[in-house]
């Protein structure tokens, strides 16, 4: 087999990369691979994209609808549509995420390790985030402590949650 | 201007030394990607848009929140020559990107330029800590530290599932890249270096060479960093990327070990004529140098050579580049000429060091 990079030299050194799940093999000749590490960053960037692409863009035509139908899906704040973002592979602003939702869970899961955010939070914009993470804990809870059948602790706790969600205005 | 002053001036703290396990770790490195809110992304900005951010971001700048966490200069990369940008770039305070980006780029750096703000990169705001050694929750702690002073001052981009938006989708969440440089010529030697770097590759980590991204991994320096953003903690992500790191480490050590015990004349032999030639050369092309300077380097760390500074290999690898060549001398330079004065600049620093015995 020859190199995958100079195709010139055999490729004597195969390696595999995992991502999410997803893996892909390269086969390098030794002096390829020897000045691989970027080469393959780029690869894999290159693999993301174009696999999301072709995976993507054919899985939400809703059936029955001729694909040519629908407008093309756009942000309508800074008017990027779909398609220009999987040509430059970045967003036109903060709300394409949003307007972009339907596609993105399955962009995002081929290229994160999931699809919601568990680390920091900023103090001012995070506080929705902050009771819905103190909430999902409460609920967790509960739910424990009915199993267990330790009904007053689910009382009390039940007690927690409704205040909580009275206050975000649930 | 002498050499020593030179580089008293010109080198940021972490191409000084110092730190845990500095001996493989050259440095650590955190950034952090932030957005403000109702702003387009840099790829989409006008010249408006770009002020905007620049002057709320000068405005955030001067809170005593941000003040007390040290003494900032800033720069619009317009005010800047270009020699000067790329200066920065190679001493990896900037990216290349930045660097090019001369009309709406800006840049804020702390005077010990242990820290750096990038503004209308690919996103609004990054900001990076660079210290010496393997001190990735050190770096993040003063990163993190600015991202809260800042978030006071400027609205972010937040979303309450997907965390910190950023331009690019392979940064959403937590926006971190914590990477750290390594120097692994223990590994290369003993060949073991591509089955050790598959391995890290299969744990969802990058491996780039020195200057990132097209860059070669040249002088046995590599760059780790984490691939995911997005679904782990930033804590989770530093925690990863340090296991792993470490285990690097005990095999590169491990690795010197059995050089130095199976092979000496061998190792010996390679470090003390690669010494000799950066000591007498009179044209060294980069890609030798850097080689070159990482046998020296590990005759240093394995007592082969003595009296001499384990500080040159980051140092010269820094200081041999294009523009910090041009920036020394104080003159344009092809490439042929600074062939000679790399050879030139390397000799000098080495005879600094030879003085100071
Ligand atoms: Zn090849
Ligand atoms: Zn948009």
């Amino acid at each position: 087999m020859l190199c995958q990079r100079c195709h010139e030299r055999q490729a004597t050194v195969h390696l595999k990369k995992v991502v999410s799940g997803e893996e892909t093999e390269y086969h390098l000749c030794e002096v390829c691979a020897m000045e691989q590490g970027d080469w393959i960053a780029k690869a894999m960037k290159a693999f993301d994209f174009n696999h999301l692409l072709s995976g993507l863009l054919n899985t939400d035509s809703s059936p029955g609808i001729p694909s040519q139908v629908q407008a093309p899906l756009r942000c309508d704040v800074c008017g990027m549509t779909y398609q220009q973002f999987t040509d430059v592979g970045r967003f036109g602003c903060p709300h394409c995420y949003k307007s972009f939702a339907p596609r993105l869970n399955a962009l995002l899961r081929r290229i994160q390790s999931s699809t919601t955010h568990t680390g920091k939070v900023p103090n001012r914009a995070g506080e929705a985030v902050q009771r819905r993470r103190r909430l999902e804990q409460l609920r967790k809870q509960l739910n424990q402590a009915i199993a267990a059948e330790r009904y007053e602790e689910a009382a009390h706790l039940r007690d927690q949650i409704r205040q909580l969600e009275q206050a975000s205005g649930h | 201007m002498s050499l020593s002053d030179f580089m008293q001036q010109a080198m940021s703290r972490w191409m000084k030394g110092g730190g845990p396990q500095d001996d493989i770790i050259l440095s650590s490195r955190i950034r952090i990607a932030r957005n403000l809110q109702d702003l387009p992304f840099p790829i989409l900005q006008t010249d408006v848009h770009a002020e905007q951010v620049i002057s709320d971001v000068q405005n955030a700048m001067a809170h005593p929140d941000v003040q007390k966490l040290g003494t900032f200069e800033f720069a619009r990369c317009r005010e800047m020559s270009q020699l000067d940008r790329h200066v920065l770039v190679e001493k990896h305070l900037i990216s290349k990107d930045l660097a090019d980006q001369v009309r709406h780029g800006a840049v804020v750096l702390r005077n010990d330029e242990v820290m750096s703000i990038m503004i209308n990169e690919e996103d609004h705001l990054r900001i990076q800590v660079i210290m010496p050694g393997f001190r990735l929750t050190e770096a993040w702690q003063l990163a993190n530290a600015m991202d809260d002073a800042l978030e006071g001052q400027l609205p972010y981009a937040f979303d309450d599932t997907l965390g910190y938006l950023t331009a690019c989708p392979t940064n959403v969440g937590t926006g971190i890249r914590a990477s750290v440089m390594m120097h692994l010529p223990g590994l290369v030697l003993s060949g073991q270096v591509n089955r050790m770097l598959s391995a890290v590759s299969q744990v969802g980590l990058t491996v780039r060479g020195l200057y990132g991204e097209g860059s070669e991994a040249a002088g046995n320096i590599f760059q780790v960093s984490n691939q995911v953003t997005l679904g782990e903690s930033e804590e989770e992500i530093i925690n990863n990327l340090s296991s792993v790191v470490q285990q690097l480490i005990d095999h590169e050590r491990a690795a010197r070990r059995a050089l130095l015990q199976q092979n000496r004349e061998v190792l010996e032999d390679r470090v003390c004529r690669s010494f000799g030639i950066l000591a007498y050369a009179r044209r060294m092309d980069s890609k030798e140098s850097l080689q070159r300077l990482s046998d020296v380097r590990l005759g240093i760390d394995l007592g082969i050579i003595k009296g001499v500074s384990a500080g040159i290999l980051q140092e010269l690898t820094v200081m041999t580049q294009p523009a910090f060549l041009q920036k020394y001398y104080g003159q344009e330079l092809g490439p042929s000429e600074r062939d000679i004065r790399r050879a030139t600049l390397i000799r000098e620093r080495l005879r600094l060091d030879t003085e100071v015995r």
